[in-house]
């Protein structure tokens, strides 16, 4: 046993847990490896501590995950881009594990080191490793193996390039599918690296055993690459090669496919360019939206925006709109909600006379859709509409829907409409707000779920900054003044709460004429809760009203509450008198 | 799976070269044997059976929720000339296992909010891709799906620490961790990131040395994919894509991704909006080998149902049904409970699903959905006594059967430690019935000659009693041979009798 100088101790004690029974301890470790490789020194790194790492593989995936993680910005620590092949073999080893996340991490890892290294050592060490990683007997190697070869290609010799090239098309005929998957994904990547002459070739004839793939899971994959693939080739070719194979995926007889189209649809859209898009991918897009698997309806409807804007809007009307109507009205409410998501978006690309004549009709239905997302996401999105046509050809099915949301049985569809209460209040204007809309905000103060009068007392802070002290002064102070005297204690608490939250947007001035007198009489409360909760908002106040007031009335409230006979409420009271002895020391 | 499955296609319906010759059985080799008057275990009877797909590892699990692994000895030494071997030398050998290795994969557990206790009897086992020369395994009991991995590992021991850890008593880590993982002592300044160290390192530092010196077989359970099933599950049986795999319990079939085990997909569902109004439960589930899109389960009514994924999310219509049309006026208080189908098994190719029923085992083909290609029977003899079957509950025992890896043969489970099987090959009049102990051939009776069989006629045989004696009351219906599986390549059977393991090879 070696013994180590005192000042070592710590990086000592690091050292050594690298090999602690203890997985918290080996993680700490692995983290600060870059200390310890700093403390043992460039050289002793590479000729032991890597070699040590690379005998680690078998430990906890936690662990492995680290490492891979940290070695991938290790090659400082070696001595530079020139001892970069000496963090291959650890990295190499965690590409062969069986936990997905570690193979991932590593192949990064490598990727990373790999576009750093030399030209003449990527040769060397890096493609050597990619081959062996593609021959491997596992197939966790030969899933790694996969993303590598973006990297490996670039700077290699002619010869290699063709035997990569060649290896790379074995991987997309692999026996096991989860290789195929991974040839798949990464097609796109190694693809951009080629040289053009090979990717009409070589790539294409990949793509097309891909694409033909009797595993739904890998042709699924294959959609991205269309995206990936249709932009690096020509357009003509892309029209001759990648632009058959969408249309036959948007047909394909696996479901999980044609939502992968619809998914990516936006990105094939882009890969062709806009004139195929209108010839061959509009009667995709309407068959897509069409679709009798209630999935693909949801991601297809879920682009109706975004697809429109790449059309013109005659177009549009033409061939989407027909569909949108029949989507408003579809039996999936999952379906009606993505389209309700984005439909607003619709309004500005139709400009306002198309808007109101089909669009406002699609509008008003999903506000009363049975299903409060659907609802909820109408009016998330108001601001789109607003823009084109104005509120006011809304506002008379918009309020009923407002007020049965604000009142709807489950509090998360309560929780999620005082969210857009600020952005309604800023479209429809205050006086549409204060007519309609001001009772409910005082409503949720009293909700029977905490999180709603909490979500309720912050949204006042949020309209106070919205409108203006002055306007809050006469539409919210009152109010909220009034509920200090509540009966029921858990409604004065939440006055106070309100009170704290909207203090600072207030002002000092009216702080102290209309909240200060409030919360001193809420200091002689009956219940604790509300006097240790006077005791905290006290201290949230101090730093908004003048050191006079402090001294004349925060702090003998606070005196007096600090000689409470209940526990909490001395506490907080202490707690807040020394935040005001911190502040005068300051 | 790409251009396999085809080497089989052609044995069930073939005729070309005829049938092949009925096989001889015999003895091979058995675990957990009971000696004369040993009372069996509870926990030690199997529940389940699975060879791998190499048909190198067997693995058992049993009512105690253990799990054991057994690996095939007589491959080892010359594995690259193993064809050659058998093809010089075929009746010499079979298929030997020796024992491997256990872990407890269930433990009985409670679920407090339906107070009801969860058993840790394993109910399927189903081996899982290999690899890194790690095995890996699915085991389920009535609730809880395990993901298990087992694998050589390396006993370590660390030498040469900086710290003498005896010098250092009373704790493993002389320095307090605080939360987030730093050393919370004073000389941080060495652990912190800017802090110079010396260029050439700190000499007298070094790293801890490590010697291994052998090595034992861990079995860690990797995932838990628990809390998706209301009811008991009944089957668990992954994808040929390597990724997913189902698990069925009585209304639902559920789709999961092996890294996963957070969330699952329902896929099948035939829970009525009302309990009262259910009339059939899924009984087993099985995924097509081949094809990833199509997956099969039957019900305690005799049906069968093709489901392709690829049609949409919610698989609850079926592409083929496949049932046999009740026979007229023959309908009886027991027809429905002895219709209920107790496990499928697909072919090795995929072409063909088998299924057993309380009286029989049927062989369909899915592109045929108007009747079973053939049907043996299994327990004819049993009919005039269904009566006191229903009374001792036996009318309800889950007998599995299984397919040769070649598709040419089947075979199931009875009573009195019995086990049947039948050539399925067109013209095979072959029909075994042997028990489970170390002669099987005692109780074989010949078959008597059948008439031959089409397509499109359904061919009954078997149809004697066997097994019984001539009073017909043999039948000791407490040893009941439930589980067996069929070796994936060679003719080998192995079958759990309580708890000790048989294995047959032909």
């Amino acid at each position: 046993m070696a013994m180590v100088d005192e000042p070592l101790y710590p990086i000592a004690v690091l050292i050594d847990e690298l090999k602690n029974d203890d997985i918290q301890l080996r993680l700490n470790s692995i983290r600060r490896l870059s200390t310890i490789a700093r403390a043992l020194g460039e050289e002793r790194t590479r000729k032991e501590l890597i070699p040590f790492l690379s005998e680690n593989s078998d430990d906890d995936d936690e662990v492995l995950l680290a490492m891979a993680g940290e070695l991938g910005v290790f090659i400082p620590f070696v001595g530079g881009v020139e001892h970069a092949h000496v963090l291959l073999p650890p990295l190499e080893s965690l590409c062969t594990v069986e936990e997905t996340c570690v193979r991932e991490k590593a192949v990064d890892s490598l990727c990373k080191i790999g576009s750093e290294m030399r030209e003449s050592d990527l040769v060397d060490s890096f493609v050597p490793l990619v081959k062996r990683l593609a021959a491997g007997e596992w197939f966790a190697a030969r899933v790694s193996a996969c993303g590598l070869f973006h990297v490996a290609y670039q700077g290699c010799t002619d010869v290699l390039k063709t035997e990569l090239r060649s290896i790379y098309n074995q991987l997309c005929q692999d026996d096991m599918p989860m290789v195929r998957r991974a040839a798949a994904t990464n097609l796109g990547k190694f693809a951009t690296t080629l040289e053009s002459s090979y990717l009409n070739a070589e790539i294409m004839t990949m793509f097309d055993d891909l694409t033909k793939d009797e595993q739904d899971s890998v042709r699924l994959l294959a959609v991205e690459g269309c995206a990936a693939l249709g932009k690096l080739l020509e357009p003509q070719d892309c029209v001759a090669r990648v632009l058959p194979v969408i249309v036959n995926f948007s047909q394909d007889k696996s479901w999980r496919v044609r939502y992968m189209v619809a998914n990516q649809l936006y990105e094939l859209c882009e890969a062709v360019g806009p004139d195929c898009t209108k010839t061959d991918l509009v009667p995709a897009y309407v068959r897509l939206l069409q679709d009798n698997e209630a999935e693909v309806r949801i991601a297809a409807a879920g682009k109706v925006t975004k697809f429109c804007q790449l059309l013109n809007p005659e177009l549009s009307i033409q061939h989407i709109l027909p569909c949108v109507k029949d989507l408003s009205s579809d039996s999936s409410q999952h379906v009606r909600s993505a389209l309700a998501s984005v439909i607003m978006g619709m309004a500005p690309i139709l400009g306002k006379d198309s808007t109101i004549e089909h669009l406002l009709p699609i509008f008003l239905s999903l506000l009363k859709d049975e299903f409060p997302d659907v609802r909820l996401n109408i009016i998330s999105k108001l601001d789109q509409v607003n823009q084109v046509i104005g509120i006011d050809r809304l506002s008379q099915s918009l309020l009923p829907a407002i007020v049965e949301l604000a009142e709807d049985r489950h509090w998360r569809v309560r929780l999620a409409i005082i969210e857009y209460v600020p952005l309604l209040a800023s479209q429809l204007g205050i006086g549409f707000f204060d007519d309609k809309l001001g009772a409910l905000c005082m409503q949720w103060l009293q909700d029977k779920v905490y999180s709603i009068r909490e979500a309720g007392a912050n949204n006042l802070k949020r309209l106070a900054e919205e409108f203006g002290s002055e306007w809050a002064m006469q539409h919210l102070v009152p109010q909220v003044l009034e509920m200090v005297n509540n009966p029921h204690y858990l409604h004065r608490m939440m006055a106070l709460r309100a009170i704290s939250l909207m203090a600072p947007v207030m002002g000092s001035e009216i702080t102290c004429s209309k909240f200060l007198p409030v919360v001193v009489e809420a200091s002689k409360d009956i219940v604790p809760n509300i006097k240790f909760n006077v005791a905290k908002l006290m201290q949230s106040l101090i730093p908004i009203v003048d050191q006079s007031v402090v001294d004349k009335t925060i702090r003998q409230c606070l005196v007096d509450l600090s000689e409470d006979p209940d526990v909490d409420v001395r506490y907080f009271a202490n707690q807040a008198l020394q935040s005001i002895n911190g502040a005068a020391v300051a | 799976m790409k251009g396999g499955g085809d080497d089989a296609a052609s044995s069930a319906a073939a005729s070309a070269s005829g049938p092949p010759p009925s096989l001889e059985w015999r003895f091979s080799q058995v675990f957990g044997e009971r000696t004369a008057g040993e009372e069996v275990h509870e926990v030690d009877i199997i529940s389940a059976i699975e060879f791998d797909k190499s048909g190198d590892h067997l693995a058992t699990g049993d009512r105690g929720g253990r799990v054991v692994l057994f690996e095939r000895t007589d491959t080892k030494d010359n594995v690259g000339s193993r064809r050659d071997a058998e093809q010089m030398d075929y009746s010499v050998r079979h298929p030997e296992f020796r024992y491997k290795t256990e872990f407890q994969s269930h433990e009985p557990e409670f679920d407090y909010l339906k107070s009801l206790e969860i058993e840790e009897k394993i109910n399927k086992i189903r081996w899982c891709q290999p690899a890194n020369g790690a095995l890996f395994l699915l085991s389920t009991n009535d609730k809880t799906i395990k993901y298990w991995k087992v694998q050589e590992k390396k006993i370590k021991k660390i030498s040469e620490m900086n710290i003498d850890p005896s010098k250092d008593p009373g704790s493993s880590s002389p320095l307090p961790i605080i939360a987030n993982g730093v050393h919370a002592d004073k000389p941080q300044d060495y652990l912190s990131k800017d802090f110079p160290f010396p260029p050439g390192g700190i000499p007298s530092l070094r790293l801890p040395l490590v010697t291994s010196l052998e090595t034992s077989l861990v079995a860690r359970c990797r995932r838990v994919y628990a809390h998706a099933h209301d009811y008991h599950i009944n089957s668990i049986s992954n994808s040929s894509d390597g990724e997913t795999f189902i698990s069925a319990d009585d209304l639902r079939v559920n789709l999961w991704n092996l890294e996963v085990s957070n969330q699952s997909f329902n896929i099948v569902d035939v829970k009525p909006t009302n309990m009262e109004d259910l009339t059939e439960v899924i009984t087993s589930a099985e995924f097509h080998p081949i094809h990833c899109n199509m997956l099969a389960y039957s019900s305690s009514k005799g049906s069968i149902r093709l489901i392709d994924m690829r049609q949409s999310a919610l698989c609850d219509s079926h592409t083929k049904l496949f049932e046999e049309p009740e026979a007229p006026g023959s309908r009886s208080f027991f027809t429905e409970i002895i219709a209920s189908i107790s496990d499928i098994k697909f072919s090795k190719n995929g072409r063909y699903i088998l299924s057993r029923d309380y009286m029989t085992l049927k062989l369909w083909d899915i592109n045929m959905d108007s009747g079973p290609v053939a049907s043996y029977q299994v327990h004819e003899h049993l009919r005039p006594r269904l009566c006191d079957l229903y009374e001792n509950d036996s009318i309800f025992d889950k007998f599995e059967c299984c397919l040769s890896g070649d598709g040419s043969r089947v075979a199931t489970g009875s009573y009195s430690n019995l086990f049947r099987v039948f050539g399925a090959s067109q013209g095979s009049t072959e029909a075994a019935t042997l028990e489970a102990s170390k002669n099987p051939m005692r109780r074989q009776i010949q078959a008597p000659a059948r008439s031959s069989r089409s397509m499109t006629s359904v061919a009954r045989r078997g149809s004697e009693s066997p097994g019984s004696d001539a009073n017909g009351n043999a039948h000791d219906f407490t040893t009941k041979l439930l589980h067996m599986a069929w070796h994936p390549t060679e003719n080998s059977i192995a079958c759990a009798a309580a708890n000790s393991l048989y294995m047959y090879y032909g």
